[in-house]
């Protein structure tokens, strides 16, 4: 299964980015053959306004199952939500620190936006 | 009435002025309500800062009536939608999105332009009213005020500026207040009018977002002129620059007590400091002695 880390840098010892629409990198990371690869959001990142509904669009795109970020907004997690992926919000540290805690089963499934939309 | 400046209100044409700033508090709705009311004959007031409409704080007007203004926003029917897509593809604003199944609709993003609506292939699209705000309309001796506001969480103003000039009559004189800055909002409520008035203060900060104003103005092809309020405040780099840059200053308001006074009080300067009077109906004067010179 392949699963998104909002992250700061390209590798797995970068620092998870705590934002999701506008994270700066996503890393896909594939559970099972461990190989993972690495997608810029730059133009998410200088966009004017629905970030976050176009985050989940291309994470949609990617084929990710989950993805585990800092914090997620309404839309963002509505979009996520309809589009069946599971959000693991409240994430902290490195990816890799982060990939164990999920391997472990110690993440738990967020149930909503933690966070308001940035113009409300 | 006017001087012989060639313009009688209601004859040939109409004209339509935009009072206009980079700079927030430079004095436009100050400005707008006092040349109007130093005037004698009827003029038409617009209301465009529809984020925070105050004009008729000065006017003590009566209400005539009240409008409500709505967008359009995509209804989707999910018995006739198959999931294509073809409406997420198409909106650029993310405001109808698709993730193999039946669309998401995003009301507060829409632009209402209507695409996703035309060109779904199982006609599964409707568009249904979306209020953002309200027109109201006041009378003030010699003033008809039409007042934008948009209602509490609604982001985009530009569509409720339109409605608002809709308002515009189809002679006579129309000043419209514009919001501050150089967005969106400002450039919709500049949109066909006659002569832009970019009204800024004698400092740093007034100079700074003067010179961004007259960027925008200038992109968009518009004859213009500058109003120094509070002069005395700052110093003469806001004039300087306009010598350097060829912009006819119509009029330098002196900083007086006894205007900063009935402002505060919510009073017409107009009507309540003596000789003003003469000073803002002047300011028509300027304005066509300008626009009449092929100022650009």
């Amino acid at each position: 299964m392949k699963i998104i880390l909002t992250s700061t840098g390209r590798t797995l010892e970068s620092e998870i980015d705590s934002r999701f629409g506008r994270a700066a990198m996503f890393i896909l990371f594939d559970t099972e053959s461990g190989d993972f690869e690495v997608i810029d959001n730059k133009q998410n990142l200088d966009a004017a306004q629905g970030a976050g509904i176009q985050a989940a669009q291309n994470v949609f795109n990617t084929g990710a199952k989950a993805v585990i970020t800092g914090h997620c907004g309404p839309k963002a997690f509505a979009a996520l939500s309809a589009a069946g992926i599971i959000v693991y919000c409240n994430a902290t540290g490195t990816v890799q620190s982060m990939l164990e805690q999920y391997k472990n089963g110690d993440l738990k499934e967020s149930q909503g936006a933690d966070v308001e939309g940035h113009w409300v | 009435m006017l001087r012989d400046t060639g313009y009688k209100p209601g004859e040939d044409r109409f004209m339509k002025i935009a009072i206009a700033s980079g700079k927030g508090g430079t004095g436009k709705t100050t400005l707008s309500v006092n040349i109007a009311q130093a005037l004698d004959s009827p003029v038409v007031l617009l209301d465009c800062d529809v984020e925070e409409p105050n004009s008729r704080l000065f006017l003590d007007p009566k209400l005539i009536g009240e409008e409500v203004v709505n967008t359009l926003i995509p209804k989707v029917d999910p018995d006739k939608c198959n999931g294509c897509g073809a409406c997420g593809r198409f909106c650029q604003f993310n405001a109808i999105v698709t993730f193999g199944t039946k669309p998401l609709v995003f009301s507060e993003m829409c632009h209402g332009c209507g695409g996703c609506a035309r060109l779904c292939p199982q006609g599964a699209i409707t568009e249904v009213e979306n209020r953002i705000g309200l027109i109201s309309e006041f009378s003030s001796g010699n003033i008809r005020l039409f007042q934008g506001c948009i209602d509490v969480g609604v982001a985009m103003a530009p569509p409720l500026i339109r409605a608002l000039k809709q308002k515009i009559p189809e002679d006579g004189l129309v000043i419209l207040d514009a919001p501050p800055g150089t967005t969106c909002p400002v450039v919709a409520t500049l949109g066909e009018v006659d002569y832009v008035v970019l009204v800024t203060e004698p400092t740093p900060f007034g100079l700074n977002d003067l010179t961004l104003a007259v960027d925008m103005v200038r992109e968009l092809g518009l004859p213009f002129g500058v109003i120094v309020n509070r002069v005395g405040v700052g110093d003469d780099r806001v004039q300087r620059y306009c010598e350097r840059e060829n912009i006819s200053v119509l009029l330098e308001i002196p900083n007086d007590r006894a205007v900063a006074e009935a402002y505060s009080r919510g009073e017409s300067i107009v009507e309540s400091v003596p000789g003003y009077k003469e000073l803002f109906a002047g300011i028509m004067d300027s304005i066509m002695a300008d626009y009449k010179g092929g100022h650009k």
